[in-house]
């Protein structure tokens, strides 16, 4: 009896061999199937490594935003959702997955900072970056809503007066334009400068939907205007700071310097520290 | 990536060597797990542990055993503890026969042809119909002819996979595509009954 299990059913013949090559044919196409994308999010979050990403939508449009336990670690255009993958494991070096649904808290105190709704109260990943490079950027992270500050009035703060060239590169290579404001720092001469994130335009784009004006910023830069000074306090003001605005116009007075302010007998605001 | 290329990596750096790993192996890892379970729901959860296992056990290696390791064997055999032991744990009465004491293959067919939907190509209905009969197969069966027929697996590899001598993997992989085949015309033949 063990012979006829052995023996098989289908025994028409030469046809046997065509079904046995179409079944092997059918069993190797049964591998062709896609995993879900959520199962690679799904391994990364579990293991607890590398960052998950999602897009946001600001005043330059879609970005992508990456973050991990420690924080927000990146901010960037890219083209596509594999573009962006691929320059972040270059840049970052660690691994990148998309996440699993965009995080509800954290997408929501960010669209309230854009919105200027909320003091920011992030969290950043700043770890590639130097000492200096991280003072340069909290200290930009301290520049109001609609305000601007000069490359100079950065390396002052942070106690490196000489290193305005610095700042200036510090900025341009930072990770998380946008939510740490580097929009918001200008040259010292008033013109907008260099935007790490589309250049001047957008740099434009981010300070308008702010509130700030930087078609009168730069005008008064062409007229040589760097401070306000207020008659009736003798304090003078970065023209864009919420100090010098709140005065009327007839108590405005301009300076072209520093040293012109001071010599008028005008002291810094304590608001926007211009000296 | 290679398989060489991706040990090495995992040797440099852990985290940066495994997302390539998962980055390279999450189709075929899932596309194993479902043809063994059936369900693509438990092969997800399949392949998501067995990345999950395969990272903290790399977390243990130094890096020259992470340098031999025989990478795709390793993961599937992974892969397949875990099917088997959800077997034991979760869905013993969804169990195909255990084939362990009884040698007479039991072909449990799964679902009927009839309530897929219509589909026009008829490879992928196909496709389908050899999936769910996969399924039906005993496990020794069902995971050999897998590894050999669907993943394109070596005898000598699918042996180390699995912990058998050469001889019995070829004797089992041989048994399962006759009794596919076997299982294939018996469905034929009652659907031209019922039809």
């Amino acid at each position: 009896m063990n012979k006829t299990r052995d023996t098989p059913q289908d025994t028409s013949g030469n046809t046997t061999l065509d079904q046995a090559r179409l079944l092997v044919s059918n069993l190797r196409a049964l591998s062709a199937v896609e995993a879900p994308p959520t199962l690679r999010s799904a391994v990364m979050k579990t293991l607890g490594i590398g960052d998950a990403y999602f897009e946001l939508a600001t005043p330059l449009g879609l970005v992508y935003v990456a973050y991990n336990p420690r924080g927000i670690s990146t901010v960037t255009r890219a083209i596509s959702d594999a573009a962006f993958e691929q320059a972040f494991r270059e840049q970052m070096g660690g691994p990148i997955y998309p996440a699993q649904e965009p995080p509800a808290t954290l997408v929501h105190t960010l669209e309230s900072c854009i919105r200027g709704e909320a003091r920011p109260q992030l969290r950043f990943d700043l770890r590639g970056l130097s000492e200096f490079e991280r003072a340069v950027l909290l200290k930009a992270l301290e520049i109001p809503r609609g305000e601007v500050r000069p490359y100079a009035w950065i390396a002052r703060e942070i106690g490196s007066p000489k290193a305005v060239r610095a700042v200036g590169t510090a900025l341009a290579h930072n990770p998380v334009p946008i939510l740490i404001p580097c929009h918001r720092v200008v040259r010292s001469d008033g013109h907008l400068g260099q935007y790490s994130l589309g250049g001047n335009d957008a740099k434009r784009a981010m300070l308008t939907a702010e509130g700030a004006d930087p078609d009168t910023l730069e005008e008064l830069a062409r007229e040589g205007v760097r401070y306000f000074g207020t008659t009736t306090t003798h304090a003078f003001c970065y023209p864009s700071c919420g100090h010098g605005h709140r005065e009327a116009d007839e108590h405005r007075i301009y300076f072209a310097s520093e040293k012109a302010a001071i010599l008028a007998g005008y002291h810094p605001c304590s608001d926007c520290r211009p000296a | 990536m290679t398989d060489d290329a991706l040990t090495a990596a995992l040797a440099t750096r852990l985290d940066a060597g495994f997302e390539q790993v998962v980055l390279a192996y999450q189709h075929r890892l899932f596309a194993f797990a479902l043809r063994i379970s059936g369900s693509p729901q438990d092969a997800e959860e399949i392949a998501q542990d067995a990345f999950v296992r395969a990272y903290r056990a790399l977390q243990t290696y130094e890096a020259a055993r992470v340098c031999a390791l025989a990478l795709r064997p390793w993961l599937f055999s992974i892969a397949l503890n875990i099917y088997r032991n959800r077997v034991r744990r979760h869905q013993p009465a969804q169990t195909p026969l255990d084939d362990d004491d009884d040698d007479t293959p039991h072909l449990q067919i799964v679902g009927d042809a009839h309530d897929w939907p219509e589909v026009a190509a008829e490879a992928a209905e196909q496709r389908r119909e050899l999936a769910m009969v996969i399924a039906g197969l005993p496990p020794r069966y069902r995971i050999a002819v897998v590894l050999r027929h669907v993943e394109g697996v070596g005898y000598c590899e699918i042996a180390e996979t699995l912990g058998q001598p050469v001889g019995t993997v070829k004797a089992n992989v041989h048994r399962g595509t006759r009794l596919l085949r076997e299982a294939l015309v018996t469905r034929r033949r009652l659907e031209e009954v019922a039809g």
